[in-house]
């Protein structure tokens, strides 16, 4: 590993931190489109900034951009206000005309400038080393990552100062101006911090990829934790994972490192999605079967219980009657058996004193209709589950 | 170029009148399907797909070898679908909202399309120069093929929509309705969601990754504004679609350097504010002139109403009164007591009013209703 290497490395991480912190927020508010809407409209912003100040990491330039960002928010919420159209597509009309605006400033000033969609859009990470910054000819590392690193530390201070007033504000905005913290300002400053971030990043892993760090660690935090630190914590340790696999990923394949970064968060995703333990996909599907079974067997149960005639408790009345597939009436009755709800002489099935028990309770259940009770009843009664 | 030179070039050169025909045709499918996402609540999906077709152009090229258009979107239709039903599966599986998952679609499938792509370019191979107008669209690459497969899907499209044009009504205004009446409302959800991904895919060509979203939204939420009815809306959306194609391609051949997609999203955003502003019935000025005239209106009627409080102690109700004696009540003006009298509610004669029957029977029954109301 070589210097460079390792400076790329450090970047991208703390690009990553960069973006998961806000991102969390942004997740949570059901606002990450937003994200995308302002990666694509700064590009104005940057285009302006670019003719001024001719430099890309111009702290100018990344105030304009940011502002433009800002001004997306504050675009898609005035036309979402009145009520012409649904808010996504409010986000939908504004971003595309200011980016289209953008694209057309590069077009028609392409010969003057060295700036072109390509770069904004996707940006590349490994040109980042460099780019340095020369104090009295001192060599003080790369641009990008005093740049980042400076988004990072003020991102870091408003957490800590507002970490209450951001989590109060994002759960539940009556009770947060109840309490005298104004929603309206946390949201602006949330959007005001992400707008800079953006503009920040958009340089080192490209405007689209901005949005990739910003929501992916963050909904993978999301599927395995409902504790706002937990999660951001978790979001911050994807996100570096993600910059660090990704950048080793690109120098394998010889690719670009910013696309590889977000094809690493997305396997990192997935397999959170598909096995993630409580609201994981495979969990999920598997907690629905169970409780198929369950309500069946329940079903079942309080069959058992209306009837006293042999034939309606017959065995293989089952598939006949209740209309039940082979495989899950046997699945059903199996689970029966093994909790000691039922017993079968002869092919008859009778109701134990526990099963009885257990569908009397199950009835004051229905008509009392408390969802809490049900999944208690089942962990008192239940030896086995569905 | 100006651009009347353009529309006369329109009718004799060849490549001008492909390309316009393509962006228009291409704006008429978009507007025609735009109007079913927007109204489905499904605006950004349309953002989410067109990035999320991009790992597939890129896998296509990369299996084939070959730059044929039509291998390459069927890729993208691919991979736009598998885009498509993740989102919906992110939405009902998990507690993960909409936003979020098409947040996640849109820049996870970007991001690996990006690294296909970048992969692709330093694979030894020549053929790979032009993936990336996918990216930002090139019209100009538009040839007679490309348009004659937009107007077919666009005319199976048609078809298609006139067919099911009960069942996408019925599921876009009342879902659960639908389903009780036994229709199988998964399939005409999967027919009208290939269709609106098939009309990205296609325009991705034309415009590009990014500014697909506001080629499929603003015709349609142009066209809304202007009706209440799905079908006049689909035909005005197909409309301006198509309008915003051939305007977007005039400007952008008449100037240099201008590419053509962000001309066409301008020009469809230009119909989006005139609609907002304009239309008659939802639109802002109109609005606000409704307003207006109701708030004055109103005031009108308070005049009214103070003065039946004075007249109704009078055994003859159109006894004059001094205007003088309405002071202490301020929301009238002389213009106000003109427009009463235009109205025959009461008579003025120099500094004197006088109800006539007819007002006090109005303030009469405005009060009744107020009465009734509490």
């Amino acid at each position: 590993m070589n210097s460079p290497q390792i400076e790329i490395q450090i970047i991208a991480a703390v690009v990553a931190m960069a973006c998961a912190i806000p991102g969390v927020f942004l997740v949570l508010r059901k606002m990450a489109l937003i994200s995308d809407a302002i990666s694509h409209s700064i590009l104005p912003g940057i285009v302006v900034g670019f003719f001024i100040t001719q430099d890309l990491n111009s702290p100018l330039l990344i105030l304009l951009a940011a502002i433009t960002g800002v001004i997306t928010v504050i675009l898609v919420e005035a036309i979402q206000k009145t009520g012409l159209v649904k808010e996504d597509t409010a986000i939908g009309l504004v971003f595309p005309a200011l980016f289209s605006i953008g694209v057309i400033m590069i077009a028609k000033n392409a010969n003057d400038v060295h700036l072109d969609v390509d770069a904004v859009l996707l940006g590349e990470l490994a040109f980042a080393p460099f780019d340095r910054l020369l104090m009295s000819g001192v060599d003080m590392g790369p641009k990008s990552l005093w740049i980042m690193g400076s988004v990072l530390l003020v991102t870091l201070v408003l957490l800590f100062l507002f970490f209450k007033e951001l989590k109060v504000s994002t759960f539940d905005a009556g009770l947060s101006s109840a309490l005298g913290i104004s929603p309206i300002i946390m949201h602006y400053g949330l959007m005001s911090v992400s707008s800079v971030t953006v503009v920040g990043a958009f340089d080192a892993v490209g405007a689209i990829l901005v949005v990739a760090l910003m929501i992916a660690p963050a909904a993978t935090a999301y599927l395995l934790t409902s504790d706002l630190k937990k999660m951001l914590g978790l979001s911050i340790i994807f996100g570096v994972f993600s910059a660090i696999a990704g950048y080793w990923l690109a120098h394998w394949l010889d690719a670009s490192i910013s696309g590889s970064m977000t094809t690493v968060l997305g396997l990192v995703f997935l397999s959170v999605y598909l096995f993630a333990p409580n609201k994981g996909l495979l969990s999920v599907l598997y907690r629905q079967k169970q409780q198929r079974t369950e309500v069946s067997l329940l079903t079942f149960l309080l069959h058992l219980n209306n009837h006293t005639e042999e034939n309606e408790r017959h065995i293989n009345h089952l598939n006949e009657h209740i209309n039940w597939q082979k495989v899950r009436s046997k699945t059903v009755l199996d689970l029966a058996l093994k909790n000691n709800m039922i017993i079968i002489e002869k092919d008859i099935v009778f109701l134990t004193e526990k099963g009885s028990e257990f569908t009397q309770q199950a009835l004051e259940y229905i008509l009392t209709n408390k969802d809490d009770k049900i999944e208690h009843m089942k962990d008192d009664f239940f030896l086995f589950r569905g | 170029m100006t651009i009347s030179e353009y529309f006369e070039l329109l009718f004799t050169d060849y490549t001008l009148r492909t390309i316009t025909l393509g962006t228009a045709v291409l704006g008429a499918i978009c507007g025609m399907l735009g109007s079913f996402a927007v109204l489905r609540k499904e605006s950004l999906l349309g953002d989410a797909i067109s990035h999320a077709a991009l790992p597939g152009i890129a896998l296509a090229f990369l299996i084939t070898g070959a730059k044929d258009t039509n291998v390459l979107l069927i890729g993208a239709l691919v991979s736009g679908l598998i885009g498509t039903f993740w989102i919906r599966g992110m939405t009902t599986k998990t507690h993960l909202k909409s936003d979020t998952a098409l947040g996640l679609v849109l820049s996870l499938f970007f991001g690996f399309g990006m690294l296909l792509l970048t992969f692709i370019q330093k694979q030894p191979n020549a053929n790979q120069a032009g993936l990336d107008k996918y990216l930002f669209g090139q019209a100009a690459t538009l040839v007679e093929k490309d348009v004659t497969l937009m107007v077919i899907v666009t005319g199976i499209c048609l078809f298609i929509v006139l067919l099911f044009w009960k069942e996408f009504k019925i599921l876009l205004f009342d879902a659960d309705y639908t389903k009780t009446l036994g229709f199988n409302t998964r399939f005409i959800d999967i027919l009208i969601t290939f269709f609106i991904v098939l009309a990205i895919v296609l325009g991705l060509q034309t415009v590009g990754v990014v500014l697909m979203s506001a080629m499929l939204l603003a015709p349609a939420a142009a066209a809304r504004q202007w009706t209440n009815k799905l079908g006049v809306m689909i035909f005005l959306a197909a409309v301006f679609g198509a309008f915003s194609g051939v305007f977007g391609t005039a400007i952008s051949a008449s100037q240099n350097n201008l590419s053509t997609g962000p001309v066409i999203v301008l020009v469809a955003a230009v119909f989006v504010v005139f609609s907002f502003i304009f239309s008659p019935g939802r639109g802002l000025l109109f609005r606000q002139i409704r307003f207006r005239q109701n708030r004055r209106d109103l005031q009108l009627k308070k005049t009214l109403q103070f003065m039946y409080g004075i007249a109704k102690t009078h055994e003859n109700v159109s006894h004059p009164h001094a205007i003088r004696i309405l002071n202490n009540f301020q929301g009238f003006t002389k213009k106000t007591l003109q427009q009463l009298e235009e109205k025959d509610w009461i008579t003025l004669s120099g500094q004197q009013w006088a109800l006539t029957n007819e007002g006090f029977s109005e303030a009469k029954n405005l009060y009744n209703q107020q009465e009734n109301h509490e």
